[in-house]
């Protein structure tokens, strides 16, 4: 029975560290489709972050804190847009710079706002997501088998967890059942026959990275507000860089962009479990290992051994609409 | 009318657009001192004291210079062949492997002199192979660099921690470092040269890797405007199917470039491992390599314009660390800002400005 409860605890962390990958890997979904590169995923959630726990802080209230995550977030990519759809610059310039601002302007505002180093002040209570119980959770936690992954798992998530699995559906259907989706995967296709057909590569194209910025605005404010209770230097910590990797895991389509997430993080969760522990007949296993994994299984996906993973063709190329 | 085909005369596109793009870029950090409650100018005048006001001062920014020429020189290779090293990062770590090897095998047998070559090479070396696998990724399988070398630098980082933490620690020691090198593993302080200014180096660590720097920047001016290869890899940066029709392997030229680029992101090693701790030390990169992109996209990749892309950042990091001490609102971070707004200016916007100085500049002809 220690054994499959050692398994729940994993799990459950699992859930916990899949979420912010998640929403930011679908955020990347809909710009990479649309043929914009965003390397920038990294600094919208670390700026997003930093609102939200600003935000909430000052008004106490966590909703208008992801309100606030999200309206930084989307105006991140907004200048990410200006910089590569407008002025057609280099779109990974223009992401690196973006995170190299997020990084900065965070700890900087932070400090000088409320003098901790860079922190925001603890927040609790409303200005916090705290765990929902679902109904019969606890009636259910003696269930043998069921019961703990329904208790523990399934149950006992933040709001912004159940929001992250019920986006992954509505990605889907926005992008392969709705006429949007159809133009936009058509953009980071072909933006040339976009274009032909009468409709703004432009305005297609910002309304991609503005989706984009909303998402990230979730998955900063799961960060600081929901995760965590305050905003912590770097606290990202090269989590935007990880949901560039899922994406590619899973070649830019939304249900196996949920499970690279779910695998990077119980990667991430299992990494934290182990650490110090000896596998029998092996010994300790450096922790290291398993937090290089998911870019190595990246770049050995990328190197065509496992299927073929072929982004959107036109993406990173500005387009110019004359010749 | 469109503006993008309109030829401008060079200095407005490589001397008045920089400048212009550079001053928007400081400009916004000025604002942002100034919204945080804090008087810009007064910021601007401590950043350069602290930077070039005493001869202490302007070892350590020579020192940091030191750094990004070689990041820079790394990221501008790749660019000329068309390709976005992001990795120089996690080159520049691996590369300081291969110098810690070397001072460690050699310090106790040989005088710092002959240790040098030898660890040039290995740093070399070392940052070169961690370029290799994304380089040979993009040459033979088609996989985006970019994409590869961010995935290196975490690989990179795990696997310098890993044999820092178990490997090549100091056995009952706590900190995840090499031993100390002796005076034969060390690069030597260039005091001698700040004499010839009256200059008191003090503690600042400016030592000899400097000149190597400034060696590899005229081999890579050499290198790009004056050889075979050079020209080759310019032509496959501006159009890969031309040189492919030119006759020029698309896949030798990718890979022979990345190595050059990581062979010089990893000799910016020698400069913190060998002039500055004497041992190797987690995270002794500390986004050196990032700030190489920046100072090659505003030295537009020419190795002159590097050299004074990168004093310009030299005096930001030291100036910056000597104002976090003065204004202690303003923290060190305020360094990465400005780094990030001249990324987003002088590389993403490059060409904001242009449309307008074509208006400008069509005016001035017919006036």
């Amino acid at each position: 029975m220690e054994f499959y409860e050692i398994i729940i605890s994993i799990l459950g962390s699992t859930i916990r560290l899949s979420i912010p990958l998640l929403f930011t890997a679908l955020a990347g979904l809909f710009t990479e489709r649309a043929g914009v590169f965003d390397i920038g995923l990294e600094g919208k959630m670390l700026a997003a972050a930093f609102a939200s726990a600003c935000v909430a802080y000052l008004t106490g209230n966590a909703w208008l804190g992801l309100l606030g995550g999200i309206a930084v977030s989307i105006l991140f990519s907004l200048i990410h847009g200006f910089a590569s759809i407008t002025n057609r610059g280099n779109q990974i310039v223009s992401g690196v710079a973006l995170n190299f601002v997020a990084a900065g302007l965070t700890v900087v505002l932070g400090q000088a706002w409320f003098g901790q180093g860079g922190r925001t002040p603890q927040i609790s209570g409303e200005a916090r997501f705290s765990p929902i119980t679902l109904p019969f959770a606890d009636a259910m936690r003696d269930v043998p088998f069921i019961g703990p992954l329904y208790a523990n798992v399934i149950s006992g998530n933040n709001i912004l967890t159940y929001l992250a699995f019920l986006a992954v559906p509505i990605t889907w259907w926005v992008l392969f059942r709705t006429r949007f989706g159809l133009r936009l995967r058509a953009v980071g296709e072909n933006p040339g026959a976009v274009d032909t057909a009468g409709i703004s590569v432009t305005w297609l194209r910002y309304r991609a990275v503005i989706v984009a910025g909303f998402l990230c605005g979730f998955s900063g404010a799961y960060l600081s507000i929901a995760q965590s209770a305050a905003f912590i230097k770097d606290m990202s910590a090269g989590k935007g860089y990880i949901a560039l990797a899922a994406l590619i895991f899973a070649k830019w389509k939304p249900v196996p962009v949920m499970f690279a997430c779910l695998l990077f993080g119980f990667l991430d969760a299992f990494a934290n479990f182990m650490q110090g522990k000896a596998v029998p007949g092996i010994g300790e296993v450096p922790v290291q290992i398993f937090q290089a994994l998911p870019y190595i299984l990246t770049c050995i996906l990328l190197a065509g051994f496992i299927g073929v993973a072929r982004p959107p063709k036109a993406g990173g190329v500005p387009y110019t609409k004359e010749r | 009318m469109s503006t993008a085909s309109v030829p401008l005369p060079n200095w407005i596109t490589y001397g008045l657009m920089p400048l212009l793009n550079l001053l928007v870029a400081f400009f916004i950090s000025g604002l942002v001192v100034w919204w945080i409650g804090e008087d810009p100018i007064a910021a601007l005048k401590l950043l350069i004291e602290g930077s070039l006001g005493r001869g202490d001062a302007i070892g350590f920014t020579l020192f940091y210079a030191t750094s990004f020429i070689f990041t820079g020189l790394s990221v501008a290779v790749a660019f000329h062949a068309g390709l976005f090293n992001i990795g120089s990062e996690g080159q520049a770590y691996l590369g300081g492997l291969g110098a810690a090897l070397v001072a460690l095998a050699l310090d106790h047998y040989v005088p710092w002199y002959v240790t040098m070559p030898f660890a040039v090479i290995g740093a070399a070396l070392f940052g070169a192979a961690w370029a290799f696998i994304p380089a040979w990724l993009q040459a033979k399988r088609g996989s985006h660099i970019v994409i590869t070398t961010i995935m290196f630098n975490f690989i990179g980082a795990a696997l310098m921690v890993y044999l820092l933490v178990n490997v090549l620690i100091v056995p009952g020691k706590m900190a995840p470092e090499t031993r100390t090198f002796l005076p034969g593993g060390q690069l030597p302080k260039l005091d001698w040269l700040m004499a010839w200014f009256g200059l008191k180096l003090g503690p600042a660590p400016f030592n000899v890797s400097f000149l190597i720097a400034l060696v590899m920047a005229f081999l890579v001016w050499v290198l790009i405007w004056r050889t075979k290869l050079g020209y080759e890899m310019r032509t496959l940066g501006i159009s890969p199917s031309a040189a492919v029709y030119a006759g020029i392997p698309y896949g030798r030229t990718v890979i022979i470039a990345m190595l050059i680029s990581g062979g010089l992101a990893g000799m910016m090693a020698l400069n913190p491992v060998m002039g500055a701790s004497a041992r190797l030390q987690v995270e002794f990169v500390g986004g050196a390599g990032f700030v190489g992109i920046a100072v090659s996209l505003m030295g537009r990749s020419h190795p002159l314009g590097i050299v004074l892309a990168a004093l310009l950042f030299g005096i930001l990091y030291q100036g910056g660390a000597d104002l976090s001490f003065e204004m202690p609102n303003i923290t060190r971070e305020m360094i990465v800002v400005i780094q990030g707004l001249v990324i987003l200016f002088a590389g993403a916007l490059e060409y904001m400005f242009r449309p307008a100085m074509v208006h400008l500049y069509q005016r001035l002809r017919r006036a």
